[in-house]
């Protein structure tokens, strides 16, 4: 692979790894935003195999593969199953509407660029140039977390969060030690469960899984 | 000195028996759950703790499994912590379990639930201090919020599925940010020519910490404050604490307070001493200083308006981890070792604390300080459990948080933090006024009368030798370290050096 084609490649995959991001805060449809999430997972996935490929790491690219099928398959699928149990499908109007939403993720997106340039500086390439893109990522995923109020779109505001430190792990040092990638992966997994039992268990305590609802215990 | 065999086996030992304990637990079988077969796991830790104590001073850090599991004096120290308290928190268990059995709230299967997160949660604090690289620390810590989740959420009521979903929400993104730091020193270290075995190997790192790029390790080391102060509870990301504290059954509320906290800090004291070295000290101070002094006016003022005790432990426990991490911030071998006896000191008063809390919630069914009245007059011992640990946590003499908040604040004003230090010792004298306002309200006065309307007065109250024996045992145990560290000084003056050894 030329490295021209692999710079354009590498780049388009960043791009719609970002895009899928703010597409989650444009949606309001619960199922379309697991959709793009799924969307997000697979351009994650590309973004490691490019790397492994040009770097020819083999490991890597096994990585890749393992990371799309958890982040594009195996959590997309969770999340699903459990819209489906909590039988509901829409957002409830959020705490910032969706223009602000856009707006505040323009705002970040600059921030990371300010914010990611001593790191691109201590290693420029392709790959580290696109960084910027993974930290972006982190803060748009943070915001989604604070302003969504369903217990679903909080989880997807978690993992967006989550990817976006895949994605910088990948593009700074192309992905960590093995042993620390399947300890992430599997508590990353670990915690979706989690999350979604308890979705469940306050479906039971509630009736609903509207997050408003959470204000017993305060001071 | 240990064959190498030797130190594999002692290293391994606080990991396998609490790991197999647990896996013990999850096997399928109708027997009943006995709580003392769980006290093998907290006696392993100590047993490993206590030989490694002997050797570790003298003979510098030992390595087990190729570079997986590293004993230096720190992570031995952490060792002692967890191991101690552990003992009180498993002892107290069967006493908890027969109480909630009693009041129908706690069947078979979760009973033996209760049992097997408690093990696991062991496991995972052990490899948290004894990990050799970062990145495995990291999962250690991780593992600790999936596992607490459901003890924290165990009763299934409203608020306890708040405070789970809480509880695992911040902690997970707390826990995430620390990983986008781990992250970036991986790749400064990578960038500064380290191999991808020893970028994230502690003694490596710190070693060759000069080289990192301090722009990168800024940022890094910024994330990893926040995150795993997350788990520390120290501000922005405390919100879980006080509500996870006070929904979880009163030993995980121990075991939370005394050990999670502890541990999820010492990971930032081993990032310090990378940050320090790449950095200077001054980053890591002011860093420190503000977020410790935020914390704990946050914790001062909501101990000043506080009308649950279960929450008043937890905001007690925000305040002692501030002073912590005001010692850390000071930094010298001094401040260090006062920092280590304060977190034991923390940890055994919080134990019998939350223990003594737990009982009284069972004898009485609330929350709410307002409607405990006369509990030494109830209950003679459990009172005085309660409110010995509550002398303890406002640093009285003879119990070990006088010393080391003496020694913090020493270490203080000896490294020019006058002002901080100042602050600090005000904001903890109205912590101090709220707590013994507060539990001199639930200890004192008449006890309750007997509900049939005579006026008689009930006779009082006797818990069993095996509830009072951890509460007793923990209190021991924090007054005689206040008094004298004895074997332990060289260890407690080793581990101070390797962290604050500049």
């Amino acid at each position: 692979m030329g490295t021209g084609l692999y710079t354009q490649l590498l780049d388009l995959a960043c791009g719609v790894f970002l895009i899928a991001a703010v597409l989650v805060l444009w949606y309001r449809e619960l199922s379309a935003i697991v959709r793009v999430f799924a969307m997000q997972g697979v351009a994650l996935g590309v973004i490691g195999l490019l790397l492994g490929l040009h770097e020819q790491r083999w490991g890597l690219v096994g990585i890749a593969v393992g990371v799309s099928v958890l982040r594009a398959g195996v959590l997309p699928y969770l999340m699903r199953r459990s819209l489906t149990a909590a039988g509901q499908t829409r957002e409830t109007q959020p705490l910032v509407n969706v223009a602000a939403s856009l707006l505040t993720a323009a705002a970040l997106t600059l921030l990371a660029y300010a914010a990611a340039q001593p790191l691109v500086q201590l290693a420029p390439s392709p790959a580290t140039r696109a960084l910027p893109v993974g930290l972006a990522v982190v803060l748009i995923g943070f915001f989604a977390l604070v302003t969504r109020r369903r217990a679903i779109s909080q989880i997807v505001g978690f993992l967006l969060l989550d990817n976006g430190i895949t994605a910088s792990a990948f593009l700074a040092t192309s992905g960590v030690p093995l042993i620390v990638e399947l300890g992430v992966a599997f508590d990353l997994l670990l915690a979706v469960l989690v999350l979604q039992l308890l979705t469940l268990r306050m479906r039971t305590a509630f009736g609903d899984t509207d997050l408003d609802d959470l204000r017993e215990l305060h001071d | 000195m240990l064959n190498l065999f030797g130190v594999d086996l002692l290293l391994s030992l606080p990991l396998a028996v609490p790991a197999l304990t647990a896996a013990c637990y999850a096997l399928p079988g109708r027997r009943p759950v006995t709580g003392w077969a769980g006290m093998l796991s907290p006696a392993a830790i100590l047993t490993s703790a206590t030989t490694l104590a002997a050797t570790v001073p003298g003979h510098g850090p030992v390595r087990a499994w190729g570079h997986l599991l590293r004993a230096d004096a720190l992570a031995v120290w952490m060792l002692l912590v967890v191991g101690a308290i552990a003992t009180l928190a498993v002892a107290a268990g069967p006493a908890y379990l027969a109480g909630e059995r009693d009041a129908g709230t706690v069947g078979d299967i979760a009973a033996r639930r209760y049992c097997l997160l408690v093990h696991a949660f062991l496991t995972a604090m052990a490899l948290a201090v004894l990990a050799e690289n970062l990145g495995v620390l990291w999962v250690a810590v991780e593992a600790t919020t999936v596992v607490t989740a459901f003890l924290v959420g165990h009763r299934r009521t409203r608020a306890s599925v708040e405070a789970a979903w809480k509880y695992v929400v911040i902690c997970s993104v707390g826990i995430a940010l620390a990983f986008l730091g781990t992250v970036l020193l991986y790749y400064a270290a990578r960038q500064a020519g380290l191999s991808e075995a020893a970028a994230l190997d502690w003694p490596t790192l710190a070693a060759r910490a000069h080289q990192l790029d301090p722009d990168t390790t800024r940022l890094g080391f910024g994330l990893i404050v926040l995150g795993f102060g997350a788990k520390a509870g120290l501000v922005p990301l405390h919100a879980w604490l006080p509500d996870a504290h006070s929904q979880a059954p009163a030993p995980v509320s121990a075991l939370m307070s005394g050990v999670l906290l502890s541990v999820s800090f010492t990971a930032v004291l081993r990032y310090k001493v990378i940050a320090d070295a790449a950095l200077g000290t001054g980053f890591a101070r002011l860093l420190l200083t503000g977020t410790s002094l935020l914390t704990l006016a946050l914790a001062a003022g909501l101990l000043l308006a506080q009308r649950d005790y279960k929450r008043m432990l937890a905001y007690s426990s925000m305040e002692h981890m501030s002073l912590i991490a005001l010692g850390a911030a000071v930094g010298s071998p001094l401040a260090i070792a006062a920092v280590l006896l304060h977190i034991a000191g923390h940890g055994l008063a919080k134990t019998v604390a939350f223990c003594s809390a737990g009982q009284i919630l069972q004898l009485r069914r609330t929350t709410r300080i307002g409607r405990l009245r006369g509990l030494l007059g109830q209950a003679p011992t459990l009172g005085a459990a309660f409110g010995l640990a509550v002398v303890a946590l406002l640093g009285l003499p003879p119990f070990s948080l006088f010393a080391s908040e003496v020694g913090i604040a020493r270490a203080g004003f000896a490294a020019g933090l006058g002002v901080p230090i100042s602050a600090a010792l005000f904001l903890v004298l109205a912590a101090f006024a709220a707590l013994v306002l507060r539990s001199t309200r639930m200890l004192l006065g008449p006890p309750p009368t007997v509900p049939t309307g005579t006026g008689a007065v009930s006779p009082p109250v006797r818990i069993g030798a095996t509830a009072a024996a951890p509460l007793l045992l923990g209190l021991l145990a924090c007054a005689a370290l206040g008094i004298t560290t004895g074997p332990l000084t060289d260890l407690l003056h080793t581990a101070a050096t390797v962290i604050g050894g500049h």
